[in-house]
């Protein structure tokens, strides 16, 4: 007779006893900059991934209500640092909107090759490093051979750099000379080698394939629920694109020269091949521009008190000077409107919008920014369930996370 | 006026106040039928995509009379359409319903919200700091709250390295 089976011990172990955490960041080399992942997991598998963010944090928003509305171009620089002058070119938009200002043909053409050329340097570091990430290094040296080519377009044109601070309301900082726009003739078909060898590279490279392909799958209700932007919204079939549907600067001319690149896949994949495609377009768009630029003044009419007049004026004429001074005083600078405004920009990461609340002084009651990369950083506990460790890098690059402007 | 706009009005009567400022078509609801209303126009306008939300302190605003604002910014993804919706609400008890179960797209915004002006979300799944550390006290973009703080950053306590 079989003995009686004795009661089994009840099992006091529950599911969180076989998971443990994992501290991913804040100082990483696969985050690039400074962000926190909390993962949960099971063996190598990702149960759960909890974002801490906040480490940059800087209270960019708050200087904002302190600095005037040219100061604060120096702020926004800072946010998305990859492509600074695609966020002036936005936060001016919101300006110029609010003060009902119309700008130069002219600053309309600088401003959107300028804002082109943002995009592709973002977009060549969001493609460089995720494939660095993933092991492919000679794609991003290529990206990065190229992005030198921007820095020094930029630098021509404004004296700097990497945080150009180069719009002002109104117009620019100061004309371009021809010099640039040579250098951005010399540009196109030199970068179009370059993006001809990244996709060469990286296309059908079995290894970057492997890695990116079906992870991350976003659904285009998702994207449009969690109010996705950009190319990664694009990537999973969210065909808008501002520069498109509310074309502003100098889009409306230049409609018949580019398209809107989307795709239906939703994975990493797609995202990866969203922005090689737009850059190839932002490519047509420039080529485009800079044989149209028109001529005249880069700003608007001084007389119109909103312009910072040029040096000459300023040091040689008492209009000039007075001019000068108003705007730089304290107690004068612009007569805003008691309102307020949205104003957004289709930058490299999405829609980037400031919304610009204006209490009749010179400097703005309120200035919120719509910072892309914070959307979609949230999006990142959803990505990553059920995916392995290794794919957090192949995540955090096609979705080109910018900390500065995740934290602001 | 949008014709969404025109419809919350038929619909909630005169408590809507629209108004346009540029091409910014603009609600203001108040706070108790701002879900409603959002509720309505993300079903019946099609308006899919919460695309911003900001708060706004109006502490010492020319002529305001409410103190916090929240500006929800919608998009119709389909025809691009944009409405912004503004609801008003005070202290001592600034609290809103969450539109988390409308946009999931709230979830980190409403958190920045309630981080940055303490303006809480009934509703809200897991209403935390976002941007400051848990243990922050103040909003710190209330206008109340001064530019350089309240001296947190000088008061930080210095660990010696036999402590750590």
């Amino acid at each position: 007779m079989p003995l009686d089976l004795l009661d089994p011990p009840a099992d006091t172990s529950t599911d969180s006893e076989y998971l443990y955490t994992l501290n991913f960041g804040p100082q990483h080399p696969a985050t690039h900059t400074t962000l926190r992942l909390i993962l949960t997991l099971d063996g190598e598998t990702i149960v759960k991934a909890q974002p801490d963010i906040g480490y940059l944090h800087s209270g960019f928003e708050k200087l904002g209500e302190d600095l005037d509305y040219n100061q604060y171009v120096t702020v926004v620089d800072r946010m998305n640092y990859i492509s600074p002058l695609a966020n002036e070119i936005a936060w001016m938009t919101a300006v110029e909107k609010l003060l009902g200002l119309e700008i130069t043909p002219r600053c309309k053409y600088l401003r959107t090759i300028l804002a082109e050329l943002a995009r592709i340097s973002d977009h060549l570091l969001a493609v460089g490093a995720s494939a660095l990430d993933l092991g492919g290094l000679t794609a991003f040296l290529y990206a990065f051979n190229e992005r030198e080519g921007i820095y020094d377009i930029i630098e021509s044109a404004s004296g700097q750099r990497f945080h150009p601070s180069y719009v002002r309301v109104g117009g620019m900082m100061n004309d371009i000379t021809d010099d640039v726009v040579d250098k951005v003739r010399a540009f196109v078909p030199k970068f179009q080698k370059a993006h001809a060898d990244i996709a060469r590279l990286l296309n059908r490279n079995k290894i970057f394939l492997d890695r990116i392909q079906g992870v991350g799958v976003l659904s285009r209700e998702e994207a449009i629920n969690r109010s996705v932007t950009g190319p990664v919204a694009r990537a999973s079939g969210v065909v808008r694109d501002l520069r498109k549907d509310e074309p502003y600067l100098a889009y409306p001319d230049l409609q018949d020269s580019f398209k809107v690149v989307a795709s239906k896949g939703g994975d990493c994949l797609a995202r990866y091949l969203v922005r090689m495609g737009e850059m190839a377009e932002s490519m047509k768009i420039i080529a485009a521009a800079v044989e149209n630029i028109p001529s005249g003044p880069v700003n608007v009419d001084v007389e119109g008190k909103i312009s910072i007049p040029d040096k000459t004026a300023t040091y040689r004429s008492i209009e000039g000077l007075i001019q000068h001074f108003e705007l730089f005083m304290w107690n004068r600078r612009w007569e805003t409107p008691v309102n307020e405004v949205y104003g957004a920009n289709e930058t490299a990461n999405g829609e980037l919008g400031f919304y610009v609340v204006a209490d009749g002084s010179g400097k703005p009651w309120r200035a919120r920014t719509r910072p892309p990369s914070f959307i979609h950083f949230s999006l990142f506990p959803m990505l990553m369930e059920g995916h392995q460790i290794s794919d957090v890098p192949a995540v955090l690059g096609s979705l080109n996370i910018i900390a500065a402007e995740l934290d602001r | 006026m949008s014709s969404a706009v025109k419809n919350l009005q038929t619909i909630f009567g005169d408590v809507i106040v629209a108004s346009e400022f540029r091409d910014n078509k603009r609600a203001t609801v108040p706070a108790d039928k701002v879900h409603e209303a959002l509720t309505y126009l993300k079903e019946q306008c099609g308006f899919d995509m919460l695309c911003d939300l900001a708060g706004i302190d109006y502490l010492g605003y020319p002529d305001a009379t409410d103190r916090y604002a929240v500006v929800y910014s919608l998009t119709n993804t389909a025809t691009g359409d944009r409405v912004f919706v503004k609801t008003f609400v005070n202290d001592p008890d600034p609290e809103l319903p969450t539109v988390y179960d409308l946009w999931k797209g709230a979830d980190w915004m409403e958190r920045e919200v309630f981080d940055l002006y303490g303006v809480r979300f009934a509703g809200h799944p897991d209403l935390r700091r976002i941007l400051m550390p848990e243990a922050f006290e103040g909003h710190p973009l209330r206008k109340d709250y001064p530019l350089r703080g309240y001296g947190e950053r000088h008061n930080l306590p210095v660990i010696t390295r036999a402590e750590s």
